[in-house]
């Protein structure tokens, strides 16, 4: 089961892993279909193409795999879909719960997933 | 500053935008279609659509998918998550500028750009969004399994989403600024007879409080001015839906809901200058009515750049 959108799909905790050792920057919006986060894949598909250094994904939020995002102590308190997380270098970075606009996105990937110099 | 001229500019891309560019484009008028934020616009937040004619089953996000290839295959320019700066609508060369850096000009421009849900606008609202504040009954109502909620809003959305809240809520209390409801009959039958539900009318929140998470919220009782806490563990805002026409006023004429006034061929008080769906002042907000708007808009403004051509073409010399 997956999300339907043009991003990346995390299906499981080892291609989770795997992404984080294969990309410095990685923005992963977990969640569901729902109108919270539509629009957070919305803004991740139409800031791929500008932000190449950064690897854009989701995962859905009631697969068992998604336990590496679910419960990640980032993610205490977190009372809203989508979780979504930012990582540099497998760590993260910024976690941020419920939907999130450009703008607020935008800063987050260019104050904390700056590409490398 | 970079500058580019277009026949057409279509403001926003939700449905009627992109419908209005698949009719502009097919009509080989040179479109451009600018949109604040994602393609799609509100359609894509339906999970599933099931009142579009001729297709049975469709998220809103795979039907704005298909619209936007529509829209492309045609030749229409699409620019999406855009910041508008500026809109001048009143000179012949209308023209937009985005971004800082562009500004583009048309002869023609449709104005197109859908609505939202309101927010309260008090302070804390913006930090305890996500940990105890909601605007999505079923995304985040089982985060509240077991605990007391509020739901702000007395419209057929909050009555109903208080209901829906109490599969996992112990206790939902909506608070709601006036003495009466405006949902529909049966709503409100349901919700006031609910045995989980209680209800605090004349009402507003004037703040929301706490640490990490929200705790509370403090509530005003209209009647007496008194401000008291109010402590729950999260609160759901209904409140209803406004227009994205704030940099569309002294523009073109607004109503007192900052509704785009048309008429019946969807032309603004401003020569050349078309709206459509969500944001026009009318009673019923569909993806239908987005697409059957935006046709007349786009038609009509086809038809108007026709004959402003022909107006404008130097007669034939007698010779
Ligand atoms: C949760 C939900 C469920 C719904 N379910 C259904 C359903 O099942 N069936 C149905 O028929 N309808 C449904 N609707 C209603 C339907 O989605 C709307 O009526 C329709 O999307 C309106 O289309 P629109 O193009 O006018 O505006 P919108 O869809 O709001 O799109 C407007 C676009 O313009 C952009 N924009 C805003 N301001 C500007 C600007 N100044 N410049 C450029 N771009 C701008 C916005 O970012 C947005 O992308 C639903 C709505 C919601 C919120």
């Amino acid at each position: 089961m997956f999300l339907q959108t043009n991003l990346t799909h995390v299906n499981s905790a080892a291609e989770w892993q795997k992404i984080l050792d294969e990309n410095e920057n990685v923005m992963i919006c977990c969640g569901r279909m729902g109108p919270m986060c539509i629009p957070v894949y919305g803004i991740m598909e139409e800031l791929e193409e500008e932000y190449k250094h950064v690897k854009f994904a989701d995962m859905l939020f009631d697969s068992p795999e998604a336990h590496v995002i679910r419960n990640a102590p980032e993610a205490r308190g977190f009372m809203g879909l989508p979780f979504t997380f930012y990582y540099k270098n497998g760590k993260v970075v910024k976690a941020t719960s419920s939907i999130q606009n450009e703008d607020q996105i935008r800063s987050i990937l260019d104050q904390h997933l700056a590409p490398s110099k | 500053m970079h500058n580019e001229h277009f026949d057409a500019i279509v403001l926003g891309a939700g449905p009627a935008g992109l419908t209005a560019a698949i009719y502009l484009s097919r009509a080989r008028i040179k479109t451009l279609v600018l949109n604040q934020g994602t393609v799609g616009g509100q359609m894509i937040l339906t999970h599933e659509v099931a009142n579009y004619p001729g297709v049975e089953h469709v998220s809103g996000y795979a039907l704005a998918n298909i619209m936007k290839k529509q829209a492309k295959e045609f030749g229409a320019v699409l620019k999406t998550v855009r910041t508008i700066d500026d809109i001048a609508l009143l000179a012949d060369k209308k023209t937009v500028s985005v971004n800082g850096d562009t500004v583009y000009t048309a002869d023609v421009v449709i104005l197109t750009p859908g609505g939202r849900s309101r927010t309260l606008g008090v302070p804390g609202e913006n930090r305890f969004k996500g940990h105890g504040i909601s605007y999505c009954a079923t995304c985040d109502g089982e985060f509240f399994t077991g605990k007391e909620i509020v739901v702000v809003g007395g419209g057929n959305s909050a009555l109903e989403e208080a209901v829906s809240l109490t599969k996992y809520a112990t206790k939902v209390t909506i608070v709601h600024q006036f003495n009466h409801f405006q949902g529909f009959q049966h709503a409100i039958d349901e919700a006031l007879n609910h045995p989980k539900i209680e209800v605090m009318t004349e009402t507003v929140v004037n703040e929301f409080y706490g640490d990490e998470r929200l705790e509370g919220v403090m509530l005003r009782n209209l009647k007496t001015n008194e401000v008291k806490p109010f402590a729950t563990d999260g609160v759901f805002v209904f409140i209803g839906y406004q227009a994205n026409t704030e940099g569309l006023n002294g523009v073109v004429e607004l109503n007192k809901w900052n509704e785009i006034v048309v008429d019946a061929n969807m032309q603004t008080n401003v020569e050349g200058v078309f709206a459509a769906g969500d944001a026009i002042a009318k009673r019923f907000r569909q993806i239908t009515t987005a697409v059957g708007d935006a046709t007349t808009a786009a038609l009509a403004a086809s038809a108007w750049l026709h004959e402003r051509k022909r107006e404008r073409k130097p007669a034939f010399a007698n010779s």
